[in-house]
C-alpha cells in the first residue's frame, strides 16, 4: 500500500464520473417531467464522457478524446429530435410528464 | 495544484448534478445542468483535453443548454413540478437502491481494474515549445481525419438526418392548421 498522496490519480476521475452517472441513473428513474430527464441523459454521457479522456490520458492514447469528439456530436443530435418530438407531443397536451406518453400504446 | 483544480471542479460537477435532480424548476435545473458541464470542461483542460473543453463550453453549455431553455420558454412548462408527491409507491426508494447498487459496482469495478492499465498507446502530444501551443488539437485533428475519416463523415449524415427529421416532426401539416 502505497503512501496517500493528494494528486489525483486516474481513479479519482474514474470514481468522480461513477458518481456523476449514478446520478444520472436516479434523475432518469425519478423525475417524471421528460425535459429534466433529458438533462439526466446528458448527465450520464458526460460521466462517460469524462472517464474517457481520463483514460486517454492513463493509456497515453488520443483515441479516446476522438471517441469523446463523436459522442459529443451523437449527443447533439440525440437532443435535437428528443426535443423536437416532445415539442410534436406537446402540441396535443397542456401537461408535460411521462406518464401522458402511456395514451401512445396501443 | 491538480488537487485543488480537482476538489472545486469536482464539487462543481456534484452540485450541479444533484440540482439538476432535485430543483423542482426546468429552469433551475437547466442552469445546474450548465454549473456541472463547466466542471467537466475544467476536468478536460486539467487532462490535457483542451480541444474537447472548448468544445464542451461551446456545443454543451452553449447550444444544447440553450435549446432546453427554448423549448422550456417554447411550450410553457417552466411551471414548478411537484416532487413531493411520488407517482408510483415505492419507486423512489428502489431507484436510490438501483442508482446505488449501479455506482458501487462500478466503484468496485474501477478499484480492482486499475492495476491492469498496461498497455499504453502512442502517446499524448502536450503543448510545449516543441510541439506549439495547439498540440492536442493537431494530433484530435490527425486522428479524425485519417483514421476515423469515414466515421466522421456518417457523423455528417448523421446531423443532416436529425435536422431533417426533427423539421419534418415538428412541422405543422397544412390539413392540421385548418
Amino acid at each position: 500500500m502505497t503512501a496517500f498522496s493528494l494528486e489525483p490519480t486516474t481513479s479519482w476521475y474514474l470514481v468522480l464520473s461513477a458518481i456523476l452517472f449514478g446520478i444520472g441513473t436516479l434523475g432518469v428513474l425519478v423525475r417524471r417531467n421528460p425535459l429534466v430527464m433529458f438533462m439526466c441523459i446528458e448527465l450520464m454521457l458526460n460521466a462517460v464522457n469524462l472517464s474517457f479522456v481520463a483514460l486517454a490520458r492513463e493509456l497515453n492514447d488520443i483515441n479516446g478524446q476522438t471517441i469523446v469528439f463523436f459522442v459529443m456530436v451523437v449527443a447533439a443530435a440525440e437532443v435535437v429530435v428528443g426535443l423536437g418530438i416532445i415539442v410534436s407531443i406537446m402540441r396535443s397536451r397542456s401537461t408535460l410528464t411521462a406518464d401522458d406518453l402511456a395514451g401512445l400504446k396501443g | 495544484m491538480e488537487f485543488f483544480v480537482f476538489v472545486c471542479s469536482a464539487s462543481m460537477i456534484l452540485v450541479g448534478a444533484v440540482g439538476v435532480i432535485v430543483r423542482k424548476h426546468p429552469v433551475h435545473a437547466a442552469l445546474s445542468l450548465v454549473l456541472t458541464l463547466f466542471g467537466v470542461a475544467v476536468l478536460f483542460v486539467a487532462q490535457e483535453a483542451h480541444f474537447l473543453a472548448a468544445v464542451q463550453v461551446i456545443v454543451y453549455a452553449g447550444a444544447i443548454v440553450v435549446l432546453f431553455l427554448f423549448v422550456i420558454m417554447l411550450l410553457g412548462v417552466d411551471r414548478v413540478e411537484n416532487l413531493r408527491t411520488e407517482p408510483l409507491s415505492g419507486q423512489r426508494p428502489l431507484a436510490v437502491l438501483a442508482s446505488l447498487g449501479l455506482v458501487a459496482v462500478l466503484i468496485t469495478a474501477i478499484l480492482r481494474g486499475n492495476q491492469i492499465f498496461n498497455e499504453r498507446g502512442t502517446g499524448l502530444n502536450l503543448p510545449d515549445s516543441q510541439n506549439g501551443p495547439d498540440a492536442n488539437t493537431v494530433q484530435l485533428a490527425e486522428s479524425i481525419f485519417s483514421q476515423y475519416v469515414v466515421a466522421f463523415e456518417v457523423t455528417s449524415v448523421l446531423l443532416v438526418i436529425a435536422v431533417v427529421g426533427t423539421v419534418l416532426l415538428t412541422r405543422r401539416t397544412r390539413a392540421a392548421t385548418e
